[in-house]
């Protein structure tokens, strides 16, 4: 599923559609969030600098994290440095979101990161329409005009709605992935910092919501305790819960587990371990519940009484979806004398029979004689 | 007659769960001290302050008293070997008086004073970090301690989203310069809904957790409560490793021990 996310961020959008959106969503009880928008951004980051990606550039709205951990971030995912000065751009909203260090004396004898020619520091997080404008520039800046699309990453929604409005927010996110330029873009939220309201209305904005959840649920008691059992379970892994919606207004939910390693995440089938546990639940009994496989085939060989018998003449079953007529007139339909000479090779390996052992003596016959008719109501 | 051997010291469990090595800098950037009315943490303010001005380090501390003026920290630290006042005068200590400080309300001037009083306290921070290093700057660990949030909450009359601010501003120091940042907060203060979001906020933000709570069991002679230190891989990120102990108050120090090791 994860694999899908990627490859339709890779993919972009149509022409005249709007780009694929992507929510990220996690909580405290499960906060894989920024490591699995990691994961999609480094990916699109190799896809972007091998041309593999429809996008022709990234633009990355830094929140949350120093514009220098990401650098160092692509480069330990093996994104070359010199192909990320020149495909990335990074719109720095973390060291000065408010432009406080604008209006007092800057530091003297203290030496300053270095400050890198694709990173651009924005000062005024409040102001979305010079924000907007911001991430446009700074992407055409470097695709140019024209047909080009681009990617916009924003790491942290959370921190944009602390300083303005949910609908203020929206709308940024939505004349983004509207605008005939971008390829695609993506987003994390806390969902646990805002109501519920909030996740539901970036939702509305986006074509996929992933959702990164715990494996094993929180309760109040596992809180107060901090559990061990309840950090075992989550500690390393999560539900990857994908909510996808297709252009014709169907909405897929897919889940797949996820893995915290040294690396980062990864992203697997849902494992059989619940099916186990499941399993692991039957009863202990003398007998067997389950059937081997000589005992399914067997099974399958026994022709039910009510089954149609063919009596040696060709087998024709409407299905509901044309008629027998049509059937007939129709040169590319299965002939119905296929179909018998497959059911008659299939009687042909052998027949299956019910046998009915009584389980003891005691046991009366079948008989219409009601068992409970000794009960005194 | 050879005298008896002194008994193996304690170790310091709370320094081992944070990985404090001797000296040098803390593997962690943003810690958060949790307390409740039953158990003050300011414990381990005191034990993060006697720390990092200790000799073996060349650390020094921006100390923002919100809560205490500076005879009292003075006090407190003197008995525990430390003395507050010869620190200050050596400028390893710079200690911010802050036991009055409210900024212009809403009412007053409009929101924006808020934020311009947050902003010259950040300035102020950024003043004195420039103190430090201006002059025989060896390197050295700088550590921020704010005593208490609720205090600043209060100056900011309630506005946690320009506390959440101030606190962004100093967290990106500790990303820019070689310095950590410890807050005591209180857990127990909060209760509506804005409120427990800046809880989570808080949670997000810091990549250590130091929880101080009562016995589960009620009050003990002996045991003065418990605490939980939660480490986590990255600010926010996923909870690396859980320590929990029990810890005893004493005129010159804490003792911390593992629950039943002292009985």
């Amino acid at each position: 599923m994860a694999e899908s996310i990627s490859r339709s961020l890779r993919d972009g959008c149509l022409e005249g559609e709007h780009a694929p959106a992507l929510t990220i969503e996690d909580s405290l009880a499960s906060p894989f969030g920024s490591h699995v928008f990691d994961h999609f951004l480094a990916n699109l980051a190799s896809q972007i600098a091998d041309g593999t990606s429809q996008a022709r550039g990234l633009v990355l709205v830094a929140l949350n994290r120093s514009p220098s951990f990401y650098i160092d971030l692509l480069r330990r995912k093996g994104v070359d440095a010199s192909l990320v000065d020149k495909w990335v751009r990074i719109l720095d909203c973390y060291s000065d979101p408010l432009g406080w260090k604008n209006r007092i004396p800057p530091l003297t004898n203290v030496q300053k990161p270095s400050t890198r020619e694709h990173v651009s520091f924005f000062r005024d997080v409040r102001d979305i329409n010079k924000l907007l404008s911001s991430v446009l520039d700074l992407g055409k800046g470097f695709v140019g005009q024209g047909k080009t699309r681009f990617a916009v990453a924003v790491d942290l929604v959370s921190n944009l709605l602390r300083h303005t409005s949910l609908p203020s927010v929206a709308g940024l996110l939505n004349n983004l992935r509207s605008n005939d330029q971008i390829s695609c873009i993506f987003w994390l939220i806390h969902s646990d910092l805002h109501e519920p309201r909030v996740s539901a209305a970036l939702a509305y904005v986006s074509t996929v919501v992933a959702s990164v959840q715990p494996i094993m649920q929180l309760t109040d008691e596992h809180r107060s305790r901090r559990d061990f059992l309840w950090l075992q379970k989550n500690s390393c892994k999560a539900k990857f819960c994908v909510r996808l919606k297709r252009r014709n207004g169907r909405v897929k939910l897919l889940a797949e587990e996820l893995h915290m390693d040294q690396v980062g995440v990864k992203f697997a089938a849902v494992t059989s371990e619940n099916s186990f546990v499941n399993k692991s639940l039957l009863p202990k009994v003398q007998f067997n519940l389950q059937l081997s496989d000589q005992e399914r085939v067997d099974r399958a060989k026994v022709v039910l009484p009510y089954e149609h018998q063919g009596n040696g003449e060709a087998i024709e079953i409407y299905d509901g979806r044309r008629s027998l007529s049509d059937d007939q007139k129709d040169p590319h339909s299965v002939q119905p004398s296929t179909f018998s000479a497959t059911t008659d090779a299939q009687a042909n390996s052998g027949n299956g029979e019910i046998h009915y052992i009584r389980d003891s003596d005691d046991e009366q016959p079948d008989s219409d004689e009601d068992p409970d008719d000794d009960l005194d109501i | 007659m050879n005298p008896s051997p002194s008994p193996p010291r304690d170790p310091d469990l709370l320094e081992e769960a944070l990985g404090l090595g001797r000296g040098g800098s803390p593997p962690w950037r943003l810690a958060f001290v949790e307390d409740c009315v039953e158990t003050s943490g300011a414990f381990v303010l005191h034990h993060f302050l006697k720390r990092a001005l200790s000799t073996e380090g060349d650390g020094t501390v921006i100390f923002l008293g919100l809560a205490q003026p500076f005879s009292h920290y003075d006090r407190v630290l003197r008995k525990m070997g430390c003395n507050l006042s010869v620190q200050r005068n050596k400028n390893k200590l710079h200690f911010i008086d802050l036991l009055n400080l409210e900024f212009l309300g809403a009412d007053e001037k409009g929101e924006n004073d808020i934020e311009i009083g947050f902003m010259d306290l950040y300035n102020r921070i950024l003043r004195y970090i420039e103190a430090i290093r201006s002059k025989d700057y060896n390197g050295g660990w700088t550590t921020i301690i704010i005593d208490d949030l609720s205090h600043l909450e209060i100056a900011a009359h309630g506005s946690v989203k320009h506390v959440l601010d101030f606190l962004q501003y100093c967290g990106s120091l500790t990303s820019e310069m070689d310095c950590s940042l410890v807050i005591l907060n209180h857990e127990d203060i909060h209760s509506s809904d804005e409120a427990l979001q800046m809880l989570s906020h808080l949670d997000y933000i810091s990549d250590v957790l130091i929880k101080a709570e009562t016995l589960s069991t009620g009050i003990a002679a002996d045991v003065h409560g418990q605490m939980t230190v939660i480490i986590k891989d990255a600010p926010g990120g996923l909870i690396k490793k859980l320590h929990s102990f029990q810890f005893k108050v004493k005129e010159n120090g804490v003792e911390f021990f593992y629950p039943g090791s002292r009985f």
